[in-house]
């Protein structure tokens, strides 16, 4: 409940600094501090301190879980600022609408943290999107940006109605918005449960980019500038992950067994297909938005398994992916030629930089030692802890081993390649010592995970 | 007062450890070649201590735990017992040579090149001594990253393919692995990683069956056995001499040691039915490198394929179930590391010297360099196994045990040692007699460090191939235990 309030307040503080400063960095320095802010009185919460009370029926309820989710991502949005708060700056007149913008969408990801009614995830998700179709369309006078954002919009919008049509199918069915009155009315599948369940899980596969809905995302991805996509690919796909595993085991929990299916198709389809065509492409950007589709992949396999395991696992896995698309997200956002050629002997020149997105790629393939082994690892061990289909450990294994393929051709170009012609860009001192702990950051997760998903009991 | 041997096995990890990621940020030229050189000479102490003071004990004294993610029922456990003290002999006095032997300025970025040489020592440790099936495959995967930097930027000239080329494979096989781990910790009781839950596991004979793949392939690869071998000449042609020497002499073992601790323990069943099979198809492999590298006119390549026979007679060894043949296996495996680092370590001194990697266009080094002659030919008596050397006594018990199982398959497998006789014979008739080629007239003799490198390797082939029943009395603290189950089959 903090987070809602302080955030959205935040959002129109945003705005009104824009007003009142002029200069770019300090609106920048004020967004951080607004974050650090958030993730105090997060950790108020967390600690039992509540600052507004505030009736709301029970349709917004904190746990642990959603806690430790919002830290996450408080945390990760706090990196990406820092990483890529001077990019932001560059983008039109006043960077400060851009933070209001982002600060409006941490608020409906804390919505989307504790919902308990179907209302509550609607509008959760419509304040989460369309401030990110104003951010897909940011670059004005570039075509690519437009034709993303109206793409999103209208595929966002899409999704949204089928979302829409689930919801009154629900509530035709049992009579309430109510997440727990739902569950507790599902003693046998009805048609209309059936269809209002499908529709949803097809809704939620739209937002997470789970195949076959994930066409909209290279192209999203690919036109969005690139300081926002690293934003939507990351935080807001987890709280998107979130929803989806949220609403399934508190929705439709008694019916597990009925729809484990589908989300075990949809996974095996996600992962499949996200890493194979990965391989295949020529554009770093492009890649890592198919990257972003196998990872969904990897963590839909946590929604099917819906167990406690899953349920550490995905926290591990949202700070996981996190900070490592992130970093090399934020070092993309640097150059204007993506393509991998461009990257090669990357790390002769900027070694610190090359061994900071060595680490990340490493963490996204899956390595052990870094966060990302780990984050694999849980979701694996939770699909085997449910005891069924094993067959999914096995297709997740074989696409890491395919996806090691395609990432490992970024580490040849960074380390292995000649140098390549490139834009002369100036790291700031300040930017790679963050990118640096960042990735001392992937590591320490690497080692001792407990660290992070303690958090879920003390 | 020995309580501090306790923590045998973390040191082992850890000081490797410290002094790579020390060395990555020292910049001072030199310092990091000391730093690695200390911290392995340090590692052989600690091994050779461990050895001295913990034999009446046991492995008891020589265990550590620490609980490392007990959600998922793993901890760090490492232990020190009879086979994983040989490989850790190895392994602590390979390190040492083969830092000796790189000279001052050979690499350039020397503090990255000897940080990730010290963590692969760091991942082969980890691998031979855990005691828990992630922390096995977490050291696995260690090992293999460093190696993969390292040849990809200091190899040849076709680096970047053929060490792709091994990465993907190892990692496949690796992930092959980890599938096989996840099933079996599924079936311990209480979900556990721990070795000693994995051994007393009760599976089905299918199951066993389809994960005896699952980790053999896995340990398959690393060896290499025909026919999964195609990236072992590729990759060790172009990776840098010293990693080559690691990768032949310690990274293959980690399949051998695999095949032993893990994969023979715990699916009986299924390594009866195969056995038989497996053998013969190691024993064509062995003819079949045999063959080619009679026929190989690069040094490097003719290593490499001499390198898949031998390993294969000690896969061979292994499936024959005996436990004459498992003793040989290990002390082989120690022999083989040994013998094989002095066979590189020659083949870089001429390359050096001479810059040409041909065996025929060298010719009458023996005039020019008569001590590398004597240390070399000591090295490839002692790999074709003569006797008084120490792979004489290794493989003669191998195939002891082998006869035993099948005199047929034995016979077929000694083929493979004629044929190697044949090879590494020519290849010391035509590099180091006969007529001075013009690539061979400049070549000096090998200087002092050479000459201590070779006489240590020289000491051990005498010492182990005249009197090697201390080191069986080492070895024989774990066959027994690895064979147990097939008593009663």
């Amino acid at each position: 409940m903090n987070t809602i309030i302080f955030s959205a307040l935040w959002g129109v503080l945003m705005m009104y600094v824009g007003f009142i400063v002029k200069k770019q960095k300090s609106a920048t320095a004020f967004a951080i501090v607004g974050l650090i802010v958030l993730l105090v009185v997060n950790w108020l919460e967390y600690a039992g301190v509540s600052i507004f009370s505030i009736d709301l029926q029970g349709m917004l309820r904190y746990n642990r879980l959603s806690l430790v989710f919002n830290l996450v991502i408080i945390f990760s949005t706090l990196v990406y600022f820092l990483l890529s708060g001077s990019d932001i700056e560059k983008f039109g007149k006043s960077s400060s609408d851009y933070y209001a913008l982002i600060f409006f969408i941490l608020t409906g990801i804390s919505i989307i943290a504790g919902f308990q009614s179907l209302l509550m995830l609607f509008i959760g998700i419509e304040i989460i999107s369309i401030p990110l179709y104003i951010l897909a369309g940011s670059e004005k006078n570039n075509l690519k940006s437009n034709e993303a954002a109206l793409k999103y919009f209208l595929m966002g919008a899409f999704s949204t109605g089928i979302m829409l049509m689930g919801i009154a199918f629900l509530y035709g069915d049992a009579g309430t918005f109510y997440l727990e009155g739902i569950n507790l009315g599902l003693g046998k599948i009805t048609p209309m449960l059936a269809v209002g369940m499908v529709l949803l899980m097809a809704a939620m596969s739209f937002k997470v980019s789970a195949a076959p809905f994930h066409f909209w995302t290279p192209d999203v991805y690919d036109g969005t500038p690139t300081v926002f996509t690293s934003f939507m690919a990351t935080i807001v796909k987890a709280a998107g992950f979130f929803a989806f595993f949220r609403l399934f085991e508190n929705a439709f929990g008694n019916l597990h067994a009925d729809w484990e299916i589908l989300i075990a198709v949809i996974a095996t389809l996600t992962l499949i297909i996200g890493n194979v065509t990965a391989v295949f492409q020529q554009s770093i950007k492009r890649m890592l938005s198919y990257s972003s589709i196998a990872q969904a992949g990897f963590m839909l396999l946590g929604v099917f398994a819906l167990n406690i395991f899953a349920k550490q696992g995905l926290v591990l896995y949202f700070a996981a992916y996190s900070l490592a698309t992130l970093g090399i997200f934020a070092v993309l956002a640097k150059f204007k030629d993506h393509s991998i050629e461009a990257f090669n002997g990357f790390a002769k020149q900027y070694p610190l930089i090359g061994f900071s997105m060595l680490i990340c790629i490493l963490s996204l393939a899956g390595i052990p030692l870094t966060a990302g082994f780990f984050a694999k690892y849980y979701m694996l061990i939770a699909v085997i802890k449910y005891g069924k289909m094993f067959w999914l450990v096995i297709v997740g294994i074989l696409c890491a081993a395919i996806s090691v393929y395609y990432y490992f051709k970024l580490v040849q170009a960074i380390y292995f390649k000649e140098a390549a012609q490139r834009e002369e860009v100036v790291f700031t001192r300040s930017f790679e010592l963050i990118m640096l702990a960042n990735a001392i950051l992937i590591i320490i997760l690497g080692i001792h995970p407990n660290w992070l998903m303690a958090l879920l009991y003390m | 007062m020995f309580a501090a041997f306790d923590n045998f096995p973390s040191l082992l990890i850890w000081l490797p450890l410290v002094a790579g990621v020390l060395s990555f940020f020292i910049k001072k030229e030199g310092a990091p070649r000391n730093i690695s050189l200390l911290s392995s000479i340090l590692s052989l102490a600690i091994v050779i201590a461990s050895l001295l003071f913990s034999g009446q004990q046991h492995s008891a004294l020589n265990q550590v735990s620490y609980i490392w993610i007990p959600d998922l029922g793993s901890s760090f456990g490492f232990i020190l017992d009879g086979l994983t003290k040989i490989l850790c002999l190895l392994t602590a006095i390979v390190f040492p040579l083969v830092l000796l032997i790189i000279n001052k300025d050979e690499y350039k970025n020397s503090n990255a090149f000897y940080g990730l040489l010290m963590l692969t020592q760091c991942g082969l440790m980890g691998v031979f001594m855990a005691t828990d099936a992630l922390v096995f495959y977490f050291f696995w995967e260690l090992a293999l990253i460093p190696v993969y930097f390292l040849s990809s930027i200091w190899g040849g000239e076709k680096r970047i393919k053929a060490t792709f080329k091994f990465f993907i494979y190892t990692f496949i096989g690796s992930l092959f692995l980890l599938i096989g781990i996840l099933y079996l910790y599924l079936k311990t009781p209480h979900q556990s990683f721990n070795l000693a839950a994995f051994y007393n596991l009760r599976l089905s004979a299918p199951e066993q069956h389809w994960l005896f793949f699952l980790f053999f392939i896995a340990f398959a690869i690393k060896m290499p056995i025909f026919p999964l071998h195609t990236w072992q000449p590729d990759a060790y042609e172009q990776a840098p001499k010293p990693v080559t020497m690691i990768m032949s002499s310690i990274m293959v073992k980690m399949g051998v040691f695999g095949l032993i601790r893990w994969l023979l323990p715990l699916f009986p069943l299924a390594i009866k039915d195969y056995n038989t099979g497996i053998i013969l198809l190691i024993t064509v492999g062995m003819i079949y490198a045999s063959l080619i590298a009679i026929y190989q006119d690069s040094i490097k390549r003719l290593i490499a394929y001499s390198s898949i026979a031998h390993i294969g007679l000690m896969a061979a060894g292994i499936f024959s179930l005996t436990e004459v043949a498992l003793e040989g296996v290990i002390l082989q495996m120690f022999n083989h590391g040994i013998n094989i680092v002095a066979l590189w370590i020659a083949a870089d001194f001429l390359e050096k010297q001479t810059g040409v990697t041909k065996i025929s266009q060298l010719g009458g080094v023996a005039q020019k360099a008569p001590k590398l002659t004597i240390f070399l030919v000591i090295a490839a008596m002692a790999n074709i196994a003569l006797p008084l050397t120490n792979a004489f006594v290794g493989e003669f018990t191998i195939f002891n045990g082998l006869y035993k199982f099948n005199p047929w398959l034995a016979a077929l497998a000694g083929v493979s040692i004629i044929l190697s006789a044949v090879y590494t014979l020519n290849m010391i008739k035509n590099i180091f007699y006969g007529e001075l080629v013009p690539a061979t007239t400049d070549v000096k003799d090998i200087g002092r460090t050479h000459i201590l490198v070779f006489s240590i390797i020289t000491l051990l082939v005498f010492v182990v191939g005249i009197y090697p029943s201390p080191i069986f009395k080492i070895i024989q603290e774990s066959t027994a235990m690895v064979l147990n189950k097939y008593g009663s089959l």
